[in-house]
């Protein structure tokens, strides 16, 4: 006994989950670069493909519930499509952080930066690596993969730490930095959040292969630095 | 606490082999379901519980089936008592031709125990039980068979309980109803279940899902997997169990 028709439905919503994922990450990284090249239009733009990106997101939701409903999976084709369900709320919050860093890209406006980025784009380049491999651990089934990635995010935090302690010599410096150097703290902070998102992804893939539900390894950093309580 | 253990119970037909090393415990007061493709063995194992493949010729069965702790199979054993402990509802409802009254009344009567209670008490009580008190209390005289499917199911429910059984065997007891007499079956199922403990044979997936606190899978005569039914249906330990309940096998 086969389920063509199922099995084509849920490919497909896999397939529909993975796109989202690609523009997300695409999109995360091109908040950043547009910050960095300081091209005011092209983060317009990626404000705007926002609304597309929940757009997708909703549509994907719909399509698993009518799935659900219409063809009672069970084990683990319902593991499939709830760990979709979560994965693809996981993308619209990190595609929510890209909108935020574009915000501030256009609310900087022509001010020059108050120091060149470079730890900010490298935590970028490093989120968006994360993603792009917790959502390929999906596509393969990767469990290794998978539990593998949160122990990266010790790296993303060291740099989030790095980027706390420069814009406060910043700030003290000449108080006249202070709302552009709050503004990239909130940039780093939204990168810092998107590889925290990716760990719940990862953790979904876990669930998906071995129907564990359990929260993954993440790196020491976060409880030592104590930068945590100020959010 | 169990209420049935099955130990390497094996089942033949002649020279077929319908069970084979079957072993299971039945929890008291719990729903368990069993659920495999047709011809796996489930409703030979559930007609094992209380031997009603005993008037079969050729059927013979090995091993134990204890209900608390007593061997059915020794051949000492009452059936007749047996078959008041464990009772048994089937595919399509079969009221006797007789009334509502009558058809609850009918074992009660057999067995002698209206001597000991009241026969309208047994059969109000017996009707309330089984949720059609509220529909049928105005002509308990009436055919049993001008009640709906769904009704003459529950009116089976309610005879199999009025001798007071101690187990309730369901065979596909919903295969014949509407969608809403299955789900009034079903909410009835749950009822019951604070008294009797149930075993119920079921086609549908879902229902098993639905209803029971355990499940079991049969495949060729064999018990693949028994386990919670929350986890039977979200996360099952065998491949054969997650084939034939994502629809892969069967």
């Amino acid at each position: 006994m086969t389920r063509e028709t199922f099995d084509r439905e849920l490919q497909r919503l896999q397939d529909e989950m993975l796109a989202l994922g690609s523009i997300v990450e695409e999109t995360l990284g091109e908040s950043v670069n547009t910050l960095k090249r300081r091209d005011l239009e092209a983060s317009s733009r990626l404000i705007e493909r926002d609304r597309y990106i929940n757009e997708r997101r909703f549509q994907i939701e719909s399509d698993a519930l009518i799935l659900i409903a219409t063809q009672q999976p069970m084990a683990g084709d319902l593991r499939i499509i709830a760990a979709i369900i979560e994965i693809v709320a996981e993308l619209e919050r990190i595609g929510d952080y890209a909108k935020g860093i574009a915000t501030i890209n256009v609310r900087i406006g022509h001010q020059p930066l108050i120091k060149p980025l470079i730890d900010i784009p490298l935590m970028a380049q490093k989120a968006c690596s994360m993603l792009h491999r917790a959502l390929d651990s999906f596509v393969r089934r990767d469990v290794e993969l998978a539990r593998s990635i949160p122990a990266e995010d010790d790296e993303v935090d060291a740099l989030y730490n790095q980027v706390y302690r420069e814009l406060m010599t910043y700030i003290i410096a000449d108080p006249r930095h202070i709302e552009q150097a709050n503004h990239l703290l909130w940039v780093a902070h939204n990168l810092e959040r998107a590889a925290d998102r990716t760990i719940n992804i990862c953790e979904r893939v876990v669930f998906t292969v071995t129907g564990q539900l359990a929260e993954l390894n993440r790196g020491e950093e976060e409880k030592e630095t104590g930068i945590e309580s100020l959010h | 606490m169990d209420k049935i253990r099955v130990e390497h119970l094996n089942f033949y037909y002649g020279d077929f082999c319908a069970l084979a090393d079957v072993s299971m415990s039945i929890g008291e007061r719990q729903i368990t379901a069993l659920i495999g493709p047709s011809g796996c063995g489930k409703s030979t194992f559930l007609r094992c519980l209380n031997r009603m493949n005993d008037t079969i010729p050729g059927a013979r069965a090995e091993g134990r089936v204890l209900l608390d702790g007593q061997d059915i199979y020794a051949p000492n054993t009452d059936v007749v008592a047996l078959r008041r402990r464990v009772g048994m509802v089937f595919q399509r409802p079969n009221p006797f031709p007789q009334s509502v009254f009558d058809n609850v009344a009918f074992g009660p009567r057999v067995l002698g125990l209206h001597r000991h209670a009241n026969l309208h008490e047994i059969v109000e009580q017996s009707l309330r039980g089984a949720v059609l008190w509220d529909e049928v209390k105005d002509n308990l005289r009436q055919d049993a068979l001008s009640l709906s499917l769904g009704q003459q199911q529950r009116l089976c429910i309610a005879r199999a309980i009025a001798v007071r059984p101690e187990v309730i065997l369901m065979d596909e007891p919903c295969s014949a109803l509407d969608p809403i007499a299955t789900l009034e079956i079903e909410e009835l199922m749950q009822q019951l279940k604070e008294h009797y403990t149930i075993v119920i044979v079921t086609h549908n997936m879902q229902q098993a899902a639905r209803v029971s606190d355990y499940t079991g899978f049969f495949w060729l005569g064999k018990l693949v997997e028994f386990n919670e039914t929350n986890i039977i249906f979200t996360r099952p330990a065998e491949q054969l169990t997650e084939d034939y309940i994502t629809g892969r096998a069967g």
